[in-house]
Order: structure tokens, then C-alpha cells, then sequence
């Protein structure tokens, strides 16, 4: 199974808006041991020059994976999803996202590429609030494995 | 946490190691706080089932971990403006309770206009690397 190369460039409407709480902030952090108090304590956020507590730089990723299963819903990109695996991600902070933030994430398809009988799909993230100031771009990389 | 960077950062510049046990039960946290259940990072008979040695740990999990490395040395989340990785080998963490350990080493590897870092990590388990490609910009105090 191939991607079709005309996906590249395929864009999807924004998701609805993602708000961005205090607690999921603190769950987020502490799962990853992240025990800087700017996760968790408005005052020593606002200390650290931040309007409230912010998120760990991987945060984005609760957000952009539920925006990504646009493109794994999408009837036109044929997945085997059981072979699925994740093969690269990147993140491009403008500024960290922080509680409070109500973000709209626009999905595109960045490049398909078919590698020793592998699909690779690489899709773009953009995160922005909703008044459109950026917050983040979340690059992933999903790489399906070709039968044995 | 570590003190806030001061000047003399250079090329070079070795970050402090940092080891992380990790458990099956961080698995299962990390899985509910950031909505990623894939049953292969907490279900043997699926994670065998698709061909792994057993549950492995999402790899958002371990890109997680080697970030902690790099903002513990920065001491500030925020100055990490740039950050990725390849996910090379899955972690595979054992039901017990001593689970695995995630190592992650980074140097400073240029200094970059504007006051900026790249930072290149190298993370392993059991010995292999497990990322490839690692590297954080970070932005200097």
C-alpha cells in the first residue's frame, strides 16, 4: 500500500478550541516528573514572567494528537494502523503554552515518502489561540511498516 | 532543578547525565495524562501480539524525559524554543518493580545566533541508544 504523492499539501479545517487548564498542566507534568514549580504554582510562574503556569515543552502533544487523527480518519490516507509507529516528532515553541491558552490546531500533510517498503507521513501541526497568535508547531513523523 | 545558567556556555559544554527509572506504572500515568493508550505501552499480549519484546514505553514519554534533562540544565522550561528527536529503539520496560532506566547525556554542540544553544542529546536503555537525531535549541539566560 502506497500514499498517494497529491496528499502533500493537504490541509484540514482547525479543530475546535482546545482550552488549556491548570490541572491537565499539573497531571501532564507530574507523569513526567517535571517538578519545576512553573508547571503547577501561578505565583512562581508569574515570578518567572509568565501570565500563569506553563506546560512542559511536549504538552503540545495532547493537543496535536487528537488534531492528527483528522488525517488518520481521512478516507483518501490508507494506513495499516496496526503497523503503525511513531518515528520522529519536533516541536517549534514561539512562546510556551501556559493555562488559560484556547487553541485552535490546523493539520497539514507535510510529505509522503515510501522508504525500503515503508510509508512514511509526515504531518504539521500548527498551533495558535484563537485570536491567531502562533504558540507552536508540532512536526510528526509516522512510519508504516511494510509487511514482512 | 539546577541554579540558572550563567555565562560561559560554549561549544562543547557537557550537560549534567541524568537517569530515569521508568515503571510500568509511569507508563500507565503518562498514558492518562496525555490521552495516548495505545494498549502496546500497557498490554504484554498485545505489545508481543505486533511483534515487540513486550510493553514499551510511549515514545513521547522518553522524548519527555531527555527534554526534563535539558531544562534541568537550563533551568527554565520556557528557554527550550526548538526540540526533536528520532525514535530509533522502543524502550521496553519489564512488570516489575525495578522496570528500566532511560540515560540521557547532551553537550552543547553550537551557539547559535540570538543568544541561542543547540543541544545535542544522546538517550540510551539497557545500553542501546534509543533516539537518534536528539537535539534542543535552547535560548541562553
Amino acid at each position: 500500500m502506497t500514499l498517494d504523492r497529491e496528499l502533500v499539501g493537504r490541509s484540514y479545517p482547525p479543530s475546535p478550541v482546545y482550552e488549556v487548564g491548570r490541572a491537565k498542566i499539573a497531571e501532564f507534568a507530574a507523569a513526567i516528573g517535571a517538578d519545576d514549580p512553573v508547571h503547577r504554582d501561578a505565583v512562581a510562574a508569574r515570578a518567572a514572567g509568565h501570565p500563569d503556569v506553563i506546560a512542559p515543552p511536549t504538552f503540545a502533544i495532547v493537543v496535536t494528537l487528537e488534531a492528527a487523527t483528522a488525517v488518520l480518519t481521512d478516507p483518501d490516507v490508507s494506513l495499516d494502523y496496526s503497523r503503525v509507529v511513531h518515528g520522529e516528532q519536533r516541536f517549534t515553541h514561539h512562546r510556551p503554552i501556559r493555562a488559560g491558552d484556547r487553541l485552535v490546531a490546523t493539520t497539514t500533510i507535510e510529505a509522503v515518502r515510501s522508504v525500503a517498503g515503508n510509508d512514511l507521513l509526515t504531518t504539521r501541526v500548527d498551533l495558535a489561540t484563537e485570536d491567531g497568535e502562533p504558540v507552536c508547531s508540532a512536526t510528526s513523523m509516522l512510519v508504516a511498516r511494510g509487511a514482512a | 532543578m539546577s541554579a540558572p545558567l550563567t555565562a560561559g556556555v560554549a561549544s562543547g559544554t557537557e550537560l549534567p547525565e541524568q537517569v530515569y527509572r521508568v515503571t510500568r506504572a509511569d507508563l500507565v500515568r503518562y498514558a492518562g495524562a496525555s490521552g495516548d493508550f495505545n494498549p502496546i505501552h500497557w498490554s504484554d499480549r498485545v505489545a508481543t501480539g505486533v511483534g515487540l519484546p513486550g510493553v514499551i514505553a510511549h515514545g513521547m514519554f522518553t522524548m519527555a524525559l531527555a527534554g526534563r534533562a535539558v531544562t534541568a540544565w537550563s533551568g527554565d522550561p520556557a528557554a527550550l524554543v526548538e526540540y526533536q528527536v528520532r525514535f530509533g529503539r522502543p524502550v521496553v520496560v519489564p512488570d516489575d518493580e525495578e522496570g528500566t532506566e532511560v540515560t540521557v547525556r547532551g553537550t552543547v554542540a553550537a551557539l547559535l545566533d540570538d543568544g541561542r544553544a543547540r543541544v545535542d542529546l544522546a538517550v540510551t536503555s539497557g545500553g542501546e541508544k534509543v533516539l537518534s537525531l536528539a537535539r534542543a535549541v535552547v535560548r541562553l539566560p
